[in-house]
């Protein structure tokens, strides 16, 4: 298989073993535009892993990785990270407010060219069922539901090609995890961009993904 | 045994010996409160006397000798010990601990010391023992502190701060933007001490090496300057060693591949 950039992202021939236990052995995943990938699997079978591998915040034990046809090294780790970001299951907040928390990352010298979109941000809000004033909570004190509200919207600004979504729902009730749902499915078909989701509730697997890859014990 | 020259009052072997009845305070307390300190306080207390006894012995036979090589070569013996008794003090181990220690230890001691001698005490010849050992040792013995409360506070401070690195690195920081404010404290944390001691010298503590200056009959003003000299030595070999152990840890524990390597580190297990 060669490197095809038609793809968004091609993984293939990756190995994982944790201790004497292969989490998954020649592993092949791609992503094309549109994709939303739910991943399957019991608990304790590596799905957060695998996310984490394909963010390359673990180093690979074997395989290969290709974003738009280039390997991580011909982009650089942080660029790649920039356009395929992983949002971890426990949203890590940065201290103040949720503004300062959504303006924090435009420091980072790989978004220097990006900037803070408040127009676009209202509107993501407004879908989310929040005003303004969300911009003004203290995010330590947030709540477990606000606090994904947030780490989402912090990814989502930087306009990645690929959201590696780790249970992005869990906190969040029936509503706003329906609204949640609508703001990525309008986010996906805006552009060239996929993404891969784990949860724990099936239901919103055959919901909300339209492929499936399942990862055996 | 008699010392080369002394302006102080010879402490005889009966004396010395009535010295050392002050650690059955320390012994007597521990019994009464079960501290279970009995048998390190002795172990430590003998250590100290033998360690001290033949470093007198050394230094005698040292202060005769006017060659530079035996001399440097004593002196390196003395940074590879603190490089790895700074090490031996912390919690956590990773692959190349000792060497970053290592190098950070014996860089920062040479320049600083080195420069002192040259530039400023000039004794004649430059490598003159009665100097060059005395003010190593001091400067050994505070960077070697300084050294294991910075890679004590990186490791700690990487590990406890962990998931926020993440999050910086999975946003598409590199791994100094996500490192840089762990890094910063240890370092900061492990000045510290250095800046509180100069705070208070004279004040609240009488520094040693002065104290035997002016027992051998040094003249107090003349002390005071040589104690000066060695504090801004103290406190520039400490921010060098600081600095370069605490970076090169970072580098020990994040890859070129800008990930967080808490994988290559390992406890140890609780020692006394």
């Amino acid at each position: 298989m060669g490197n095809d950039d038609t793809l968004l992202l091609q993984a293939q021939g990756l190995d994982r073993q944790l201790g004497p236990r292969w989490l998954w052995r020649d592993l092949a995943l791609q992503l094309q535009p549109g994709d939303r990938l739910a991943l399957v699997a019991p608990s304790g079978a590596g799905k957060t892993l695998l996310l984490r591998s394909l963010a390359l915040l673990d180093p690979l034990q074997q395989g290969e990785l290709f974003l738009r046809g280039r390997t991580p090294a011909a982009w650089g780790l942080p660029v790649w990270r920039s356009r395929l970001i992983y949002l971890a299951q426990r949203p890590v907040l940065f201290p103040g407010t949720v503004r300062d928390n959504l303006q924090a990352v435009f420091q980072l010298a790989v978004h220097q060219q990006r900037h803070w979109q408040p127009e676009t941000l209202a509107g993501w809000l407004e879908s989310l069922g929040r005003d303004e004033t969300f911009l003004d909570l203290d995010a330590e004190r947030l709540s477990g539901g606000e606090a994904q509200l947030l780490n989402l919207l912090r990814a989502l600004q930087l306009d990645p090609d690929i959201l590696l979504l780790d249970e992005p729902t869990a906190s969040l009730d029936p509503a706003s995890t329906a609204a949640v749902e609508d703001l990525l499915a309008g986010w996906l078909e805006a552009g060239d961009r996929a993404c891969v989701i784990t949860s724990h509730d099936g239901e919103q697997l055959r919901r909300f993904g339209n492929r499936r890859l399942e990862l055996a014990v | 045994m008699t010392p080369i020259t002394s302006g102080a009052l010879t402490i005889s072997d009966g004396r010395l010996a009535l010295a050392t009845l002050l650690i059955l305070v320390n012994v007597g307390l521990s019994a009464l409160l079960r501290l279970g300190l009995g048998r390190t306080l002795l172990i430590a207390s003998t250590r100290m006397v033998v360690q001290l006894l033949l470093v007198g012995s050394v230094l005698e036979w040292l202060f005769r000798q006017d060659n530079a090589p035996a001399i440097l070569l004593l002196a390196l013996v003395m940074a590879v010990i603190a490089g790895i008794s700074a090490v031996q003090r912390t919690r956590r181990r990773f692959a190349g601990i000792y060497r970053n220690s290592l190098v950070s230890v014996i860089g920062s001691s040479a320049l600083v010391t080195g420069l002192a001698i040259v530039a400023i005490i000039q004794p004649e010849p430059w490598f003159t023992p009665q100097y060059l050992i005395p003010l190593l040792g001091m400067v050994l013995g505070n960077t070697l502190n300084g050294i294991s409360l910075g890679l004590d506070r990186l490791m700690e401070g990487l590990l406890s701060r962990r998931e926020q690195v993440e999050a910086w690195l999975a946003l598409g920081g590199s791994r100094w933007e996500a490192c840089n404010s762990v890094v910063r404290d240890a370092i900061r944390i492990a000045m510290i001490p250095t800046i509180n001691s100069m705070m208070v010298m004279g004040l609240v503590s009488l520094p040693g090496m002065m104290t035997g200056q002016i027992l051998e009959g040094a003249a107090p003003a003349a002390a005071v300057r040589y104690q000066i000299v060695i504090l801004f030595m103290i406190s520039a070999a400490t921010a060098l060693g600081v600095f370069g152990v605490v970076l090169l840890g970072y580098r020990s524990l994040t890859s070129q591949d800008h990930q967080l390597r808490l994988d290559r580190l390992s406890s140890l297990r609780e020692r006394p």
